[in-house]
């Protein structure tokens, strides 16, 4: 199972990357291969502002719908557009291809309530 | 089915088996508040043949709108079915309330409902229908529970003018959801266009009927104007026979449509069962309640039929799904594909036509008669309200002593107003027999 440690994650296996004032989020490695073949996302839109732990999305695999929630509080900045046509990017690339929305945030200090790479393996096992 | 009620004997012997002593000691764990008192009145066992004569005296005090001249509208509409409608949909390969359970096993069944997917998608302009819905109040909520799903947002705004049923069911949908329920104002007979831009603020989306409960058209896209910076949707709600003759709900903007199908070759039927008709833009189609069925090709290229989008929703989101319906209205869905087939595209929209200029007809002759009036404008398809210058519930009474069905308008404290509906199957005669009564309802 690949957990990059310079990511933060969440107990819904989310990752989580800040950059500056701005999060990239996706779902983890073991979050798609749970899932299995991913086929749509349901995006939020540019401008839509979420609180920490409201659904912003799903992911519809062939078996199943998963929802997708904010880690943080913030405003949706992009869309992983590549992702409308090529949703299987993120069972192939999860971390980097895969990442779904980015947003910019506030107070970055929410981070720190987040798993780092070992804590997320303990969760895991 | 075979029904084989039990006999004493029988009853006897379960009783004793369980080491009871009668029926009472069965149900007693069902406690006494909860138990009915209520005497059901229905008197002794009968025979057979005597249940007969019962149920058939009791029919026989129904009014049908066979027997009478029928001016009721207000939703439900008394439109002429052709013979071949009921005669292709009860063969027996059609036959069933429901999409079968192995659904793509019955592929003609697939297929008619593809059809009349397709069939409501050009009525509406829209990109997508669903197989359908209940009837039309339950398309109409199911669609505010699209928006609120889309929009993420609480408020609903609804217009005053949409058919009151529609607004109670509406009502008992949001009842315990935290939403809330905003009513645009009348204006003059049509929806107040300019009430909406003050309240738009966090609305999931705006519902309009055209034409509205009076009969008066509206114009969705002047609201789609007015709501260009908001993300509310706009549901847009009107008949199909309508749709056929006016602007379509996707030309005007609306991004959901819905409405009720009844009359596309349903049967009135004392108020059910009817056809739920919904439809709305692509973008929007995971969110659509019900069952969709799509086209496709198998491994041998050959063209099938089977159900599309079936994650999405009731198999694996369950409660936290947009809607929980997870069946069409198979049967009456049939009868419309199979009644828009006959009437062809042609025929469809002169059929409009023909009741537009039956009821603008009515709606003159009664303007003529001293103390009448027509209400609100001209700008009305095949129903409109008119105005008495007596009792309107008087005016009815009379008037079904005279062989005619006539409506009040629901919400009218005055008393004075009726709300008349004209289709194809009124002949002149059959009017001019009305304006006549309503010359005079004591001696005509």
């Amino acid at each position: 199972m690949n957990i990059p440690e310079n990511l933060k994650y969440t107990e819904d296996h989310e990752w989580v990357l800040l950059k500056d004032d701005t999060v990239t989020i996706g779902i983890t490695d073991f979050a798609q291969s749970e899932l299995g073949d991913i086929i749509f996302i349901e995006f939020p839109e540019p401008g839509d502002t979420f609180e920490d732990g409201d659904s912003f999305g799903t992911v519809e695999a062939v078996k199943t719908v998963a929802d997708l929630f904010s880690p943080v509080s913030g405003e949706v900045i992009s869309i992983n557009e590549k992702l409308e046509d090529q949703p299987e990017l993120i069972n192939s690339n999860p971390y980097e291809e895969g990442w779904l929305v980015k947003m910019k945030i506030t107070d970055t200090t929410i981070l720190d309530n987040l798993m780092n790479a070992g804590s997320y393996k303990d969760h895991l096992s | 089915m075979r029904y084989i009620p039990t006999t004493e004997n029988i009853e006897r012997d379960i009783l004793e088996n369980m080491g009871l002593d009668n029926f009472d000691d069965l149900i007693k764990i069902v406690p006494d508040k909860l138990r009915s008192r209520l005497d059901v009145g229905i008197g002794k066992p009968l025979s057979e043949m005597e249940l007969l004569n019962l149920s058939n005296s009791i029919a026989e005090t129904n009014q049908s709108a066979f027997e009478k001249i029928n001016f009721i509208g207000g939703g439900v509409y008394d439109h002429f079915i052709p013979a071949a409608v009921n005669f292709i949909s009860s063969r027996s390969e059609f036959y069933t309330a429901y999409t079968p359970y192995q659904a793509e096993v019955s592929q003609g069944t697939l297929q008619a409902m593809y059809e009349f997917q397709t069939l409501i998608c050009e009525l509406s302009g829209m990109d997508a229908s669903n197989a359908s819905l209940y009837d039309g109040a339950s398309a109409v909520a199911e669609a505010c529970s699209m928006a609120l799903a889309i929009s993420r947002k609480k408020k609903i705004i609804l217009s005053s003018l949409l058919t009151p049923q529609y607004q109670d069911v509406i009502k008992t949908y949001m009842a315990n959801r935290g939403v809330e329920l905003l009513y645009i104002p009348d204006n003059n007979g049509k929806t107040d266009i300019d009430w909406i831009s003050s309240n738009l603020e966090d609305a999931a989306c705006v519902i309009i009927q055209s034409p509205n409960y009076y009969g008066q058209l509206e114009d969705w896209s002047l609201f789609k104007e007015k709501m260009i910076n908001s993300k509310a949707l706009l549901i847009a709600v009107s008949n199909p026979l309508d749709l056929s003759i006016i602007k379509s709900p996707g030309e005007c903007g609306a991004d959901i449509y819905a409405g009720e199908g009844q009359s596309l070759g349903n049967a009135m039927a004392y108020g059910g069962p009817y056809l739920g008709l919904i439809a709305t833009k692509t973008k929007y189609v995971r969110k659509m309640p019900g069952r969709i069925i799509g086209k496709t090709t198998d491994i041998e290229g050959k063209e099938g039929f089977v159900l599309t989008l079936q994650t999405r929703e009731q198999h694996i989101r369950r409660e936290n799904a947009t809607s929980n319906i997870c069946t069409n209205q198979g049967l009456l869905a049939l009868r419309a594909t199979i009644y828009l087939s006959l009437m062809g595209k042609v025929k469809y929209p002169e059929l409009a036509e023909l009741c537009t200029y039956k009821a603008h007809y009515t709606a003159d002759k009664i303007s003529q008669i001293p103390g009448f009036s027509v209400q609100f404008g001209n700008e009305f398809l095949k129903e409109f309200v008119i105005k008495c210058p007596s009792s309107a519930k008087e005016i009815i009474r009379m008037g079904e002593e005279k062989g005619f069905f006539l409506s009040s308008l629901a919400g009218d404290q005055t008393d004075r107003l009726l709300l008349i509906a004209v289709t194809e199957k009124r002949t002149k005669d059959e009017i001019d027999m009305l304006i006549d009564f309503l010359s005079d309802p004591v001696t005509n």
